[in-house]
């Protein structure tokens, strides 16, 4: 019996997560996590032990839920594991390879693993094989590829089968920066062929920020904070910071009052997220009101090692 | 898409029958197998003596060969069921040699590397894995026993007449149960053993060692405890009760045939728990 690759909504949530908990023995690993994620990238962040690797696998089925649930492509992770399965790629953060095979047989015994039959599992090896770089070193035994190329093997595999959700752990972990440049590279390229979703858990902040929309972030089992780097991307506010010098009490009150929204950073400073038609000449004019200097006046956004941080001191 | 346009682009063709994919490992597992001439020598090795019986069959119903020899017809050593449990007797020591040679290539490989986590996240269970990597083994190991028996069974049956093989036919019967358990066991032990010792040449080691060790340990219980019952860890001789017994030949074991068939279905149980706790896609440490 045949059937065919399943294709999926755009607008339906690519992660729902309905108040899932995962215990570890008696540990709690994953506490109540409640949202829905429908970006084309979703970055996964965390210090260590946060939980990012059993929420991976939670949704991969390896781990068994002990509360809530949760929904990948509308598919319940407990109930429709086997489907679930069909529809995503995974690429591990460890060595997972073997040694003595070729990439090529590698790959297409993956695809076939998968469900392609065999001639289009063939078909297909090569051409993610040429599409990750490892088009040359196709029928090197993969004990012979450098970490690079081991980990560019991994992504080779989890995409043969045309997953609709690709979830990445570590990608560009112990790769050199071309390397690196080049696996940020494909993962936009993924990301922006419209075929995929792609969910990216990385200790590297950079990574997450060049390629992903939307950022989830743990810890200690919990989600602390959700950002959504694709509206902050493409909203009209414009975030300024300021430095003053004398007595600025009152001032944020002030700015408040114009259209700002304002935080307090430290005595002195100051960051405000002003309304598109704003007129940066209305801060001085507040300033000078209150007989303040301006030592400095910058156009930025948090970045997101700064949402990170806080996230992490809340 | 051509190899050289090198975007990405979602596959959309169709998919096979999930029940059947055990296979495809079954398949990877020979292509990898038969690269190691050992493997192949040790192969060719192991059917000398179903040939050697085959030969001996023919050439014990072949009057002018007889005549030749001076051999009076019906003096050569007749075939019954002494006949095969001898058989099964060589044929189940070069199984557990095999066994030790092949066995822990199976899943060494994928546990060393870590690979599991990589089959088990697609649409494919850790049975069909395990089905999968059995199925190997165990198609290896009927071509040395079953296979060749049931052959040397219909020579028999068609040089003396099919009224024979009708006759015997609880022969044949009991010739294809008592090595078709006895390969399940091996090759349950051996995937068990090399699930939990990922170093391929320990593990081969461990497989031979649970029957020599197994036999001198049945041995030291029998002297230190004055029983009988040591023999029940002595698997060769507990399948060489079971074979025996379906064979309606008195082999004078120590143990009784249902103890022996108790014991085999309790390793055989016992092995595959442990290969099931053991297959896991990652490990939890608590």
């Amino acid at each position: 019996m045949h059937t065919h690759a399943v294709t999926q909504p755009e607008s339906d949530p690519v992660i729902d997560l309905l108040g899932l908990t995962v215990r570890l023995g008696k540990r709690e690993i994953l506490s109540d996590l409640k949202i829905s994620l429908s970006g084309r990238a979703v970055g996964l962040l965390g210090p260590n032990g946060a939980g990012k690797s059993t929420l991976i696998q939670t949704l991969l089925g390896f781990c068994s839920v002990a509360g809530g649930t949760a929904r990948v492509l509308g598919r319940d992770i407990s109930r429709q594991r086997h489907q679930v399965r069909s529809l995503v790629g995974y690429m591990p953060e460890n060595d997972a390879l073997i040694a003595n095979m070729t990439a090529v047989s590698f790959v297409r015994m993956m695809g076939e693993l998968s469900g392609l039959p065999a001639s289009a599992a063939l078909e297909r090896a090569h051409e993610v094989l040429f599409y990750v770089g490892l088009g040359e070193a196709r029928y090197r035994t993969l004990g012979t590829y450098s970490l690079g190329m081991k980990q560019l093997a991994k992504l080779a595999q989890a995409i043969v089968h045309g997953p609709r959700l690709l979830i990445l752990d570590e990608p560009s972990n112990g790769l050199d920066p071309p390397a690196r440049q080049r696996m940020i590279r494909l993962i936009r390229d993924m990301k922006d062929s419209g075929h995929m979703h792609i969910l990216l858990c990385s200790h590297l902040l950079r990574d997450v920020e060049e390629t992903c929309d939307q950022v989830l972030i743990l810890k200690k089992g919990r989600i602390v904070h959700y950002a959504n780097l694709q509206e902050e991307r493409s909203s009209e506010r414009r975030f300024v910071e300021v430095e003053t010098f004398g007595n600025d009490t009152g001032l944020a009150e002030d700015l408040q009052h114009v259209g700002c929204e304002c935080t307090v950073l430290s005595p002195g400073r100051l960051r405000m997220t002003v309304p598109a038609a704003f007129e940066l000449k209305e801060i001085y004019r507040l300033a000078a009101g209150r007989n303040l200097q301006l030592r400095r006046l910058n156009f930025r956004r948090d970045t997101l090692e700064e949402i990170f941080l806080k996230a992490m001191q809340d | 898409m051509a190899v050289y346009k090198q975007t990405y682009k979602a596959y959309a063709g169709p998919l096979t029958a999930t029940w059947p994919r055990f296979l495809i490992l079954t398949r990877y597992s020979y292509s990898r197998l038969f690269k190691s001439r050992l493997l192949v020598i040790f192969l060719v090795v192991c059917l000398f003596y179903p040939v050697a019986c085959a030969a001996f069959i023919y050439l014990s119903h072949n009057a002018k060969f007889l005549a030749m020899l001076g051999i009076p017809a019906g003096q050569l050593l007749s075939i019954d069921s002494r006949f095969f449990y001898y058989y099964c007797v060589v044929q189940g020591a070069m199984t557990y040699l095999l066994t030790a040679l092949v066995g822990p290539t199976l899943i060494s490989p994928d546990l060393v590397n870590g690979a599991l986590p990589l089959y088990l996240c697609r649409p494919f269970s850790r049975l069909q894995y395990i089905a999968g990597k059995l199925s190997a083994l165990l198609a290896l190991l009927s071509l040395i026993t079953w296979v060749p028996a049931v052959i040397l069974f219909l020579i028999e049956s068609s040089v003396t007449g099919w009224d024979w093989g009708a006759e015997n036919l609880w022969m044949a019967c009991g010739l294809l149960l008592g090595l078709a358990v006895w390969i399940v066991v091996v090759a349950l032990i051996a995937l068990a053993l090399s699930a939990w010792v990922k170093w391929k040449i320990a593990a081969g080691a461990l497989v031979l060692g649970v029957f020599f060790a197994g036999a001198g340990f049945g041995s030291a219980i029998d002297s230190v405890l004055r029983t009988r019952n040591g023999a029940l860890i002595d698997l060769t001789q507990v399948i060489h009760t079971v074979q025996a017994d379906l064979l309606r030949f008195d082999a004078g074991t120590e143990i009784t045939p249902t103890s022996a068939w108790i014991v085999l279905a309790i390793t055989a149980a016992l092995s595959l728990a442990l290969l099931v706790r053991r297959l896991r896609a990652f490990e939890v440490v608590r």
